[in-house]
Protein backbone atom coordinates (compact mmCIF):
# COMPACT_ATOMS: atom_id res chain seq x y z
CA UNK A 1 0.00 0.00 0.00
CA UNK A 2 1.03 3.39 -1.22
CA UNK A 3 1.84 6.08 1.67
CA UNK A 4 2.87 9.29 1.52
CA UNK A 5 5.02 10.65 4.28
CA UNK A 6 4.88 15.32 4.07
CA UNK A 7 7.06 16.59 6.01
CA UNK A 8 5.97 20.08 7.50
CA UNK A 9 8.48 22.73 9.43
CA UNK A 10 8.84 26.16 9.81
CA UNK A 11 11.14 27.21 6.72
CA UNK A 12 14.29 28.92 8.25
CA UNK A 13 15.43 32.48 7.78
CA UNK A 14 18.09 33.02 5.35
CA UNK A 15 21.61 32.22 7.54
CA UNK A 16 19.63 31.01 10.71
CA UNK A 17 20.84 27.45 10.55
CA UNK A 18 24.71 26.92 10.87
CA UNK A 19 26.51 25.34 8.05
CA UNK A 20 27.72 22.21 10.44
CA UNK A 21 23.83 22.54 11.08
CA UNK A 22 22.93 21.87 7.69
CA UNK A 23 25.71 19.34 7.18
CA UNK A 24 24.46 17.22 9.43
CA UNK A 25 20.73 17.43 8.06
CA UNK A 26 22.04 16.80 4.55
CA UNK A 27 24.25 13.65 6.26
CA UNK A 28 20.49 12.39 7.99
CA UNK A 29 18.76 12.56 5.19
CA UNK A 30 21.50 10.58 3.00
CA UNK A 31 21.10 7.79 6.16
CA UNK A 32 17.56 7.83 5.94
CA UNK A 33 17.63 7.53 1.87
CA UNK A 34 19.88 4.90 1.83
CA UNK A 35 17.51 3.03 4.57
CA UNK A 36 14.69 3.71 2.99
CA UNK A 37 16.38 2.22 -0.88
CA UNK A 38 17.64 -0.67 1.27
CA UNK A 39 14.29 -2.03 2.22
CA UNK A 40 12.82 -1.67 -1.06
CA UNK A 41 10.46 0.76 0.41
CA UNK A 42 11.09 4.01 -1.57
CA UNK A 43 8.98 5.29 -4.58
CA UNK A 44 10.25 8.72 -4.45
CA UNK A 45 11.25 11.64 -2.35
CA UNK A 46 11.79 15.38 -2.90
CA UNK A 47 12.74 17.95 -0.38
CA UNK A 48 11.51 21.00 -1.20
CA UNK A 49 12.77 24.54 -1.62
CA UNK A 50 11.36 27.12 0.86
CA UNK A 51 7.56 28.64 -0.19
CA UNK A 52 9.77 31.71 -1.49
CA UNK A 53 10.18 29.90 -4.72
CA UNK A 54 6.80 28.39 -5.35
CA UNK A 55 3.82 29.16 -7.74
CA UNK A 56 -0.14 28.31 -7.07
CA UNK A 57 -2.16 28.08 -9.96
CA UNK A 58 -5.79 28.08 -10.26
CA UNK A 59 -9.13 28.21 -12.74
CA UNK A 60 -11.37 27.31 -10.54
CA UNK A 61 -13.13 30.64 -10.83
CA UNK A 62 -13.26 30.03 -14.14
CA UNK A 63 -10.56 32.11 -15.20
CA UNK A 64 -7.06 31.42 -14.59
CA UNK A 65 -4.98 32.50 -11.77
CA UNK A 66 -1.03 32.40 -11.59
CA UNK A 67 -0.40 33.36 -7.95
CA UNK A 68 3.36 33.64 -6.35
CA UNK A 69 3.51 32.12 -3.01
CA UNK A 70 2.07 28.65 -1.33
CA UNK A 71 -1.58 27.96 -1.36
CA UNK A 72 -1.92 28.43 2.41
CA UNK A 73 -0.06 30.67 4.54
CA UNK A 74 0.76 28.69 7.39
CA UNK A 75 3.91 28.66 10.18
CA UNK A 76 4.89 25.70 9.31
CA UNK A 77 5.26 25.02 5.95
CA UNK A 78 5.04 21.66 3.32
CA UNK A 79 8.85 20.87 3.48
CA UNK A 80 9.39 17.07 1.72
CA UNK A 81 7.59 14.41 0.42
CA UNK A 82 8.39 11.16 0.47
CA UNK A 83 6.36 8.14 -1.42
CA UNK A 84 6.56 4.71 0.37
CA UNK A 85 5.01 1.16 -0.67
CA UNK A 86 4.46 -0.49 2.52
CA UNK A 87 2.03 -3.05 4.32
CA UNK A 88 0.36 -0.82 6.75
CA UNK A 89 -0.33 2.07 8.90
CA UNK A 90 1.75 0.69 11.26
CA UNK A 91 5.34 0.39 8.92
CA UNK A 92 4.42 4.03 7.44
CA UNK A 93 4.45 5.41 11.18
CA UNK A 94 7.55 3.46 11.74
CA UNK A 95 9.41 5.30 8.59
CA UNK A 96 8.22 8.68 10.08
CA UNK A 97 9.46 7.92 13.16
CA UNK A 98 12.90 7.84 11.47
CA UNK A 99 12.50 10.91 9.26
CA UNK A 100 14.76 13.46 10.25
CA UNK A 101 12.32 16.31 9.46
CA UNK A 102 10.32 14.67 12.44
CA UNK A 103 13.17 15.87 15.04
CA UNK A 104 12.48 19.57 14.01
CA UNK A 105 8.90 19.36 11.97
CA UNK A 106 5.90 17.19 11.70
CA UNK A 107 5.27 14.29 9.45
CA UNK A 108 1.91 13.81 7.68
CA UNK A 109 1.52 10.26 6.96
CA UNK A 110 -1.56 9.67 4.58
CA UNK A 111 -2.20 6.97 2.35
CA UNK A 112 -3.14 7.48 -0.78
CA UNK A 113 -6.20 6.49 -2.67
CA UNK A 114 -4.74 5.60 -6.44
CA UNK A 115 -1.72 6.57 -7.78
CA UNK A 116 -0.61 6.76 -11.60
CA UNK A 117 2.16 3.83 -12.41
CA UNK A 118 3.63 4.20 -15.52
CA UNK A 119 1.18 6.28 -16.59
CA UNK A 120 -2.10 4.37 -15.71
CA UNK A 121 -4.10 5.07 -12.68
CA UNK A 122 -4.31 1.98 -9.94
CA UNK A 123 -5.60 1.42 -7.05
CA UNK B 1 -18.57 -20.04 24.30
CA UNK B 2 -20.56 -17.43 26.20
CA UNK B 3 -22.60 -15.67 23.76
CA UNK B 4 -20.61 -12.10 24.03
CA UNK B 5 -17.06 -13.94 23.98
CA UNK B 6 -18.74 -15.59 20.71
CA UNK B 7 -19.11 -12.66 19.01
CA UNK B 8 -15.87 -10.82 19.81
CA UNK B 9 -13.67 -13.47 18.62
CA UNK B 10 -15.85 -14.20 15.43
CA UNK B 11 -16.00 -10.41 14.72
CA UNK B 12 -12.04 -10.17 15.53
CA UNK B 13 -11.23 -12.93 13.36
CA UNK B 14 -13.34 -11.82 10.64
CA UNK B 15 -12.27 -8.22 10.80
CA UNK B 16 -8.53 -9.32 10.77
CA UNK B 17 -8.89 -11.27 7.57
CA UNK B 18 -10.60 -8.05 5.81
CA UNK B 19 -8.33 -5.65 7.31
CA UNK B 20 -12.28 -3.96 7.50
CA UNK B 21 -14.61 -3.54 10.58
CA UNK B 22 -17.32 -2.51 9.03
CA UNK B 23 -17.80 -4.89 6.57
CA UNK B 24 -16.61 -7.79 8.92
CA UNK B 25 -19.87 -6.79 11.11
CA UNK B 26 -22.18 -6.72 8.32
CA UNK B 27 -21.15 -10.37 7.59
CA UNK B 28 -21.67 -11.40 10.83
CA UNK B 29 -25.06 -9.45 11.26
CA UNK B 30 -26.26 -11.55 7.77
CA UNK B 31 -24.89 -14.72 9.37
CA UNK B 32 -27.13 -14.53 12.82
CA UNK B 33 -29.84 -13.19 10.48
CA UNK B 34 -29.41 -16.75 8.70
CA UNK B 35 -29.21 -18.16 11.82
CA UNK B 36 -32.51 -16.81 13.13
CA UNK B 37 -33.78 -18.10 9.84
CA UNK B 38 -32.71 -21.97 9.41
CA UNK B 39 -31.91 -22.87 13.29
CA UNK B 40 -35.25 -23.33 14.05
CA UNK B 41 -36.87 -25.00 11.12
CA UNK B 42 -33.34 -27.24 10.52
CA UNK B 43 -31.79 -27.51 13.94
CA UNK B 44 -28.42 -25.41 15.86
CA UNK B 45 -25.85 -27.28 14.24
CA UNK B 46 -23.54 -29.19 16.57
CA UNK B 47 -21.07 -26.24 16.64
CA UNK B 48 -22.75 -22.82 15.94
CA UNK B 49 -19.44 -20.63 16.31
CA UNK B 50 -18.11 -22.10 13.14
CA UNK B 51 -21.10 -22.13 11.76
CA UNK B 52 -21.73 -18.65 12.13
CA UNK B 53 -17.74 -18.27 10.86
CA UNK B 54 -17.95 -20.16 7.75
CA UNK B 55 -21.83 -18.01 6.41
CA UNK B 56 -20.01 -14.91 7.45
CA UNK B 57 -16.66 -15.65 5.54
CA UNK B 58 -19.16 -16.45 2.41
CA UNK B 59 -20.22 -13.17 3.07
CA UNK B 60 -17.75 -11.18 3.20
CA UNK B 61 -16.30 -13.11 0.03
CA UNK B 62 -19.19 -12.02 -1.85
CA UNK B 63 -18.67 -8.77 -0.63
CA UNK B 64 -15.24 -8.67 -2.11
CA UNK B 65 -16.65 -10.10 -5.57
CA UNK B 66 -19.07 -7.57 -5.97
CA UNK B 67 -17.17 -4.60 -4.84
CA UNK B 68 -14.96 -6.12 -7.62
CA UNK B 69 -12.26 -6.99 -5.47
CA UNK B 70 -9.42 -3.98 -6.49
CA UNK B 71 -7.25 -5.40 -4.28
CA UNK B 72 -6.45 -8.71 -4.08
CA UNK B 73 -7.03 -9.88 -0.45
CA UNK B 74 -4.82 -12.49 0.07
CA UNK B 75 -7.23 -15.27 1.40
CA UNK B 76 -5.84 -17.60 3.66
CA UNK B 77 -6.53 -21.58 1.82
CA UNK B 78 -6.08 -23.66 5.01
CA UNK B 79 -7.65 -21.01 7.50
CA UNK B 80 -10.28 -20.33 4.58
CA UNK B 81 -11.28 -23.82 4.05
CA UNK B 82 -14.90 -24.36 3.78
CA UNK B 83 -14.86 -27.79 4.23
CA UNK B 84 -15.50 -29.90 7.80
CA UNK B 85 -17.22 -26.60 9.18
CA UNK B 86 -19.30 -28.69 11.50
CA UNK B 87 -16.70 -30.44 12.93
CA UNK B 88 -14.53 -27.61 13.34
CA UNK B 89 -13.63 -27.18 17.01
CA UNK B 90 -14.56 -23.83 18.48
CA UNK B 91 -11.92 -23.56 20.66
CA UNK B 92 -9.53 -24.33 17.83
CA UNK B 93 -11.06 -20.68 16.32
CA UNK B 94 -8.35 -18.40 16.83
CA UNK B 95 -8.90 -15.73 19.36
CA UNK B 96 -7.62 -12.77 17.46
CA UNK B 97 -9.66 -10.33 19.95
CA UNK B 98 -6.34 -8.74 21.71
CA UNK B 99 -5.13 -7.58 17.90
CA UNK B 100 -8.54 -6.03 17.85
CA UNK B 101 -8.05 -4.09 21.30
CA UNK B 102 -4.78 -3.35 19.32
CA UNK B 103 -6.45 -1.81 16.64
CA UNK B 104 -9.44 0.08 18.65
CA UNK B 105 -6.47 1.75 21.03
CA UNK B 106 -4.02 2.38 18.09
CA UNK B 107 -2.50 6.03 18.23
CA UNK B 108 -4.27 7.05 14.75
CA UNK B 109 -7.09 6.48 16.52
CA UNK B 110 -8.14 9.58 18.54
CA UNK B 111 -8.28 8.30 21.96
CA UNK B 112 -12.32 9.36 22.63
CA UNK B 113 -12.93 6.85 20.88
CA UNK B 114 -11.10 3.81 21.91
CA UNK B 115 -12.98 2.54 24.58
CA UNK B 116 -16.32 3.17 22.71
CA UNK B 117 -14.49 1.25 19.92
CA UNK B 118 -13.97 -1.84 22.39
CA UNK B 119 -17.35 -1.95 23.55
CA UNK B 120 -19.03 -1.85 20.50
CA UNK B 121 -16.71 -4.51 18.21
CA UNK B 122 -14.97 -6.34 21.43
CA UNK B 123 -18.36 -7.21 23.24
CA UNK B 124 -20.97 -5.92 20.84
CA UNK B 125 -22.94 -3.66 22.39
CA UNK B 126 -24.76 -1.06 20.17
CA UNK B 127 -23.81 2.24 19.69
CA UNK B 128 -27.26 3.10 21.67
CA UNK B 129 -25.86 1.27 24.46
CA UNK B 130 -22.01 2.35 24.51
CA UNK B 131 -23.54 5.80 23.89
CA UNK B 132 -25.66 5.62 26.96
CA UNK B 133 -22.50 4.78 29.00
CA UNK B 134 -21.26 7.50 28.16
CA UNK B 135 -23.88 10.09 28.07
CA UNK B 136 -24.01 10.90 24.37
CA UNK B 137 -26.92 10.61 21.65
CA UNK B 138 -27.23 7.33 20.13
CA UNK B 139 -26.27 9.43 16.82
CA UNK B 140 -23.43 11.00 18.11
CA UNK B 141 -22.03 7.58 19.20
CA UNK B 142 -22.97 5.80 15.76
CA UNK B 143 -21.14 8.64 13.99
CA UNK B 144 -18.39 8.54 16.11
CA UNK B 145 -17.98 4.68 15.49
CA UNK B 146 -18.72 4.28 11.64
CA UNK B 147 -15.92 7.38 11.33
CA UNK B 148 -12.98 5.42 13.59
CA UNK B 149 -14.19 2.43 11.46
CA UNK B 150 -13.66 3.78 8.17
CA UNK B 151 -10.42 5.48 9.27
CA UNK B 152 -8.78 2.01 10.56
CA UNK B 153 -10.09 0.73 6.84
CA UNK B 154 -8.93 3.61 4.89
CA UNK B 155 -5.21 4.22 6.71
CA UNK B 156 -5.10 0.23 7.04
CA UNK B 157 -4.24 -0.15 10.54
CA UNK B 158 -2.70 -3.18 10.86
CA UNK B 159 -4.74 -6.31 12.42
CA UNK B 160 -1.45 -7.40 13.97
CA UNK B 161 0.73 -7.89 17.30
CA UNK B 162 3.32 -4.77 16.94
CA UNK B 163 6.76 -5.66 17.53
CA UNK B 164 8.87 -5.77 20.61
CA UNK B 165 9.93 -2.04 20.56
CA UNK B 166 6.60 -1.01 20.20
CA UNK B 167 4.26 -3.65 21.97
CA UNK B 168 4.40 -1.83 25.72
CA UNK B 169 3.38 1.43 24.53
CA UNK B 170 0.54 -0.04 22.41
CA UNK B 171 -0.53 -2.10 25.36
CA UNK B 172 -0.47 0.75 27.94
CA UNK B 173 -3.08 2.21 25.68
CA UNK B 174 -5.07 -0.90 25.54
CA UNK B 175 -5.04 -1.14 29.38
CA UNK B 176 -6.32 2.21 29.36
CA UNK B 177 -8.95 1.99 27.48
CA UNK B 178 -10.23 -0.81 29.10
CA UNK B 179 -9.83 1.22 32.54
CA UNK B 180 -11.90 4.12 30.15
CA UNK B 181 -14.48 1.53 30.47
CA UNK B 182 -14.33 1.42 34.42
CA UNK B 183 -14.30 4.89 34.94
CA UNK B 184 -17.91 5.75 33.07
CA UNK B 185 -19.04 3.28 35.52
CA UNK B 186 -18.62 5.90 38.12
CA UNK B 187 -18.61 8.89 35.89
CA UNK B 188 -21.94 8.55 34.57
CA UNK B 189 -23.99 6.95 37.33
CA UNK B 190 -27.61 8.62 36.33
CA UNK B 191 -30.91 8.13 38.68
CA UNK B 192 -31.90 4.91 36.76
CA UNK B 193 -29.78 1.82 36.56
CA UNK B 194 -27.42 1.26 34.76
CA UNK B 195 -28.39 -0.29 30.83
CA UNK B 196 -24.94 -1.81 30.15
CA UNK B 197 -23.55 -3.98 33.18
CA UNK B 198 -20.34 -4.55 33.82
CA UNK B 199 -19.08 -3.77 30.60
CA UNK B 200 -15.55 -3.40 32.14
CA UNK B 201 -15.69 -6.43 34.20
CA UNK B 202 -16.09 -8.69 31.00
CA UNK B 203 -13.32 -6.64 28.77
CA UNK B 204 -10.72 -6.70 31.19
CA UNK B 205 -11.42 -10.66 31.72
CA UNK B 206 -10.68 -10.85 28.12
CA UNK B 207 -7.91 -8.95 28.23
CA UNK B 208 -6.42 -11.37 30.67
CA UNK B 209 -7.06 -13.87 28.78
CA UNK B 210 -6.04 -12.52 25.74
CA UNK B 211 -2.30 -11.65 27.36
CA UNK B 212 -2.17 -14.35 30.59
CA UNK B 213 1.13 -13.28 31.41
CA UNK B 214 0.86 -9.56 30.98
CA UNK B 215 0.84 -8.80 35.25
CA UNK B 216 -0.57 -5.63 34.68
CA UNK B 217 -3.80 -6.66 32.46
CA UNK B 218 -4.35 -9.45 35.54
CA UNK B 219 -4.00 -6.06 38.34
CA UNK B 220 -6.46 -4.11 35.90
CA UNK B 221 -9.09 -7.18 36.02
CA UNK B 222 -8.67 -7.25 40.07
CA UNK B 223 -9.06 -3.10 40.22
CA UNK B 224 -12.36 -3.42 38.13
CA UNK B 225 -13.27 -6.42 40.37
CA UNK B 226 -12.59 -4.97 43.40
CA UNK B 227 -14.18 -1.68 42.94
CA UNK B 228 -17.53 -3.46 41.04
CA UNK B 229 -17.84 -6.06 44.94
CA UNK B 230 -18.57 -2.81 46.52
CA UNK B 231 -21.37 -1.54 44.46
CA UNK B 232 -24.52 -2.97 46.09
CA UNK B 233 -22.78 -0.97 49.26
CA UNK B 234 -22.16 2.16 47.65
CA UNK B 235 -25.77 3.17 48.19
CA UNK B 236 -28.25 2.48 50.80
CA UNK B 237 -32.25 1.39 51.15
CA UNK B 238 -33.22 5.17 50.60
CA UNK B 239 -30.40 5.51 47.70
CA UNK B 240 -28.58 8.31 49.38
CA UNK B 241 -24.27 7.72 48.75
CA UNK B 242 -22.69 5.88 50.88
CA UNK B 243 -19.04 6.61 51.23
CA UNK B 244 -16.42 3.54 51.85
CA UNK B 245 -15.46 4.19 55.25
CA UNK B 246 -19.58 3.92 56.17
CA UNK B 247 -20.27 1.42 53.78
CA UNK B 248 -21.38 -2.42 55.03
CA UNK B 249 -18.55 -4.53 53.97
CA UNK B 250 -21.20 -7.40 54.97
CA UNK B 251 -22.72 -6.38 51.70
CA UNK B 252 -19.63 -6.83 49.15
CA UNK B 253 -19.61 -8.79 46.77
CA UNK B 254 -17.10 -11.80 47.79
CA UNK B 255 -17.22 -13.66 44.73
CA UNK B 256 -15.84 -10.87 42.97
CA UNK B 257 -12.95 -10.39 45.64
CA UNK B 258 -12.08 -14.01 45.69
CA UNK B 259 -11.32 -13.76 41.72
CA UNK B 260 -9.54 -10.29 42.15
CA UNK B 261 -7.64 -12.17 44.33
CA UNK B 262 -6.77 -14.81 42.18
CA UNK B 263 -5.39 -11.93 39.25
CA UNK B 264 -3.45 -10.56 41.94
CA UNK B 265 -1.49 -13.66 42.65
CA UNK B 266 -1.01 -14.12 39.42
CA UNK B 267 0.57 -10.66 38.51
CA UNK B 268 2.46 -10.42 41.40
CA UNK B 269 4.05 -14.15 40.40
CA UNK B 270 5.10 -12.13 37.15
CA UNK B 271 7.29 -10.05 39.87
CA UNK B 272 7.00 -6.71 37.47
CA UNK B 273 4.84 -3.84 39.26
CA UNK B 274 2.43 -1.37 38.01
CA UNK B 275 0.38 0.96 37.79
CA UNK B 276 -2.93 -0.86 37.69
CA UNK B 277 -1.36 -3.02 40.07
CA UNK B 278 -0.70 -1.01 42.49
CA UNK B 279 -4.22 0.62 42.43
CA UNK B 280 -6.11 -3.33 43.00
CA UNK B 281 -3.84 -3.60 46.03
CA UNK B 282 -4.60 -0.58 47.33
CA UNK B 283 -9.19 -1.44 46.65
CA UNK B 284 -7.78 -4.98 48.44
CA UNK B 285 -6.53 -3.20 51.33
CA UNK B 286 -10.16 -1.47 51.41
CA UNK B 287 -11.83 -4.61 50.90
CA UNK B 288 -9.63 -6.30 53.73
CA UNK B 289 -12.04 -4.46 56.29
CA UNK B 290 -15.15 -7.18 55.37
CA UNK B 291 -12.63 -9.62 57.82
CA UNK B 292 -9.85 -7.66 59.89
CA UNK B 293 -13.06 -4.75 60.76
CA UNK B 294 -10.99 -2.04 60.67
CA UNK B 295 -8.57 -0.46 57.63
CA UNK B 296 -4.90 -0.90 57.84
CA UNK B 297 -4.34 3.21 56.85
CA UNK B 298 -0.22 2.92 57.24
CA UNK B 299 -0.10 0.14 54.22
CA UNK B 300 -2.68 2.25 52.25
CA UNK B 301 -0.40 5.37 52.66
CA UNK B 302 2.77 3.38 51.48
CA UNK B 303 0.57 2.12 48.49
CA UNK B 304 -0.75 5.47 47.44
CA UNK B 305 2.76 6.77 47.96
CA UNK B 306 4.37 4.27 45.79
CA UNK B 307 1.85 4.76 43.45
CA UNK B 308 2.04 8.70 42.91
CA UNK B 309 5.52 8.33 42.30
CA UNK B 310 5.41 5.66 39.71
CA UNK B 311 2.15 7.04 37.70
CA UNK B 312 1.49 10.58 39.39
CA UNK B 313 -1.62 11.86 38.37
CA UNK B 314 -4.26 14.54 39.71
CA UNK B 315 -5.92 11.67 40.81
CA UNK B 316 -3.22 9.76 42.77
CA UNK B 317 -2.44 12.92 44.28
CA UNK B 318 -5.89 13.56 45.61
CA UNK B 319 -6.54 9.95 46.95
CA UNK B 320 -2.68 10.37 48.60
CA UNK B 321 -3.53 13.40 49.85
CA UNK B 322 -7.24 11.68 51.28
CA UNK B 323 -5.11 9.02 53.40
CA UNK B 324 -2.38 11.12 54.58
CA UNK B 325 -5.11 13.02 56.51
CA UNK B 326 -6.05 9.53 57.41
CA UNK B 327 -2.95 8.27 58.80
CA UNK B 328 -0.89 12.00 59.96
CA UNK B 329 -4.34 14.22 60.60
CA UNK B 330 -6.12 16.27 58.10
CA UNK B 331 -3.90 19.20 58.36
CA UNK B 332 -1.33 17.22 56.76
CA UNK B 333 -3.83 15.51 54.14
CA UNK B 334 -4.97 19.79 53.29
CA UNK B 335 -1.21 20.53 52.94
CA UNK B 336 -0.45 17.69 50.44
CA UNK B 337 -3.32 18.68 48.83
CA UNK B 338 -2.80 22.50 48.51
CA UNK B 339 0.80 21.83 47.28
CA UNK B 340 -0.54 19.39 44.79
CA UNK B 341 -3.06 21.85 43.48
CA UNK B 342 -0.78 24.43 43.93
CA UNK B 343 1.82 22.28 41.26
CA UNK B 344 -0.86 20.91 38.80
CA UNK B 345 -2.44 24.51 38.07
CA UNK B 346 -5.87 25.81 36.57
CA UNK B 347 -6.71 22.59 35.31
CA UNK B 348 -6.90 20.88 38.93
CA UNK B 349 -9.59 23.54 39.72
CA UNK B 350 -12.47 21.88 38.03
CA UNK B 351 -11.65 18.03 39.32
CA UNK B 352 -14.27 17.22 41.06
CA UNK B 353 -12.67 14.37 43.68
CA UNK B 354 -9.71 17.56 44.77
CA UNK B 355 -12.76 20.07 45.77
CA UNK B 356 -14.88 16.71 47.17
CA UNK B 357 -11.97 16.14 49.75
CA UNK B 358 -10.83 19.48 50.15
CA UNK B 359 -14.28 20.45 51.67
CA UNK B 360 -13.77 17.36 54.06
CA UNK B 361 -10.65 18.44 55.54
CA UNK B 362 -11.73 21.47 55.46
CA UNK B 363 -14.48 20.42 57.64
CA UNK B 364 -12.82 17.87 59.93
CA UNK B 365 -10.37 21.17 60.60
CA UNK B 366 -13.31 23.29 62.29
CA UNK B 367 -12.99 25.64 59.36
CA UNK B 368 -16.30 25.29 58.53
CA UNK B 369 -16.97 28.83 56.72
CA UNK B 370 -14.46 27.75 54.10
CA UNK B 371 -15.39 24.32 53.80
CA UNK B 372 -18.99 25.16 53.19
CA UNK B 373 -17.62 27.24 49.90
CA UNK B 374 -15.19 24.57 49.14
CA UNK B 375 -18.58 21.57 49.43
CA UNK B 376 -20.57 24.31 47.21
CA UNK B 377 -17.73 24.43 44.25
CA UNK B 378 -17.61 20.32 44.59
CA UNK B 379 -21.25 20.58 44.18
CA UNK B 380 -21.11 22.23 41.07
CA UNK B 381 -18.46 19.50 39.68
CA UNK B 382 -20.86 16.32 40.55
CA UNK B 383 -22.92 14.85 38.66
CA UNK B 384 -23.87 11.90 39.89
CA UNK B 385 -26.70 12.43 41.75
CA UNK B 386 -26.52 10.22 44.90
CA UNK B 387 -23.05 12.01 45.58
CA UNK B 388 -24.49 14.99 45.02
CA UNK B 389 -27.01 14.84 47.47
CA UNK B 390 -24.56 13.44 49.98
CA UNK B 391 -22.15 16.49 49.49
CA UNK B 392 -25.31 18.79 49.60
CA UNK B 393 -26.25 17.15 53.08
CA UNK B 394 -22.22 17.68 53.99
CA UNK B 395 -22.31 21.20 53.33
CA UNK B 396 -25.75 22.11 55.16
CA UNK B 397 -24.44 20.28 58.35
CA UNK B 398 -21.41 22.57 58.22
CA UNK B 399 -23.11 25.55 57.16
CA UNK B 400 -25.38 25.09 60.32
CA UNK B 401 -22.31 24.82 62.64
CA UNK B 402 -20.73 28.20 61.10
CA UNK B 403 -23.94 29.56 61.56
CA UNK B 404 -23.98 28.70 65.08
CA UNK B 405 -20.85 29.67 66.14
CA UNK B 406 -20.97 32.73 64.85
CA UNK B 407 -22.93 34.83 67.28
CA UNK B 408 -20.32 33.11 70.06
CA UNK B 409 -17.60 34.38 68.69
CA UNK B 410 -19.36 37.40 68.08
CA UNK B 411 -19.82 38.19 72.11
Amino acid sequence: MRYVLLMHYREPAEGEISEEAIAEAMEAFGAYGRALAEAGVLLSGDVLQPAAATTTVTSREGVLRVQDGPFAETKEALAGVFVLDVPDLDAAIGWAEKCPGAQWGVIEVRPTATALVKGRWTR
Amino acid sequence: MAARDSYGRLLALLSASASDIAAAEDALADAFERALRTWPAHGVPASPDAWLLTVARNRLRDHWKSAQAQRAFPLDREQDSLAHADDLDVDAIPDRRLELMLVCAHPAIERAAHTPLMLNTVLGFTAEQVGRAFSVPASTMATRLVRAKRRIKAARIPFRIPDRANLPARMTAVLEAVYGAYVIDWATTGPQARQVPSEALHLAEVLTRCVPGDPEAHGLAALVQLSASRAPARLDADGSFVPLPDQDPSLWDSRLIERAHEHLRVAHARRHLGRFQLEAAIQAVHCARRRAGTTDWPTLLTLHRVLHTIAPSLGSGVALAAVTAEVEGPAAGLATLDALLQDAGQHARRFQPARATRAHLLDQLGRTEEAVAAYDSAIDLTHDTAERQYLQHRRDSASLRSQHRWPENRK
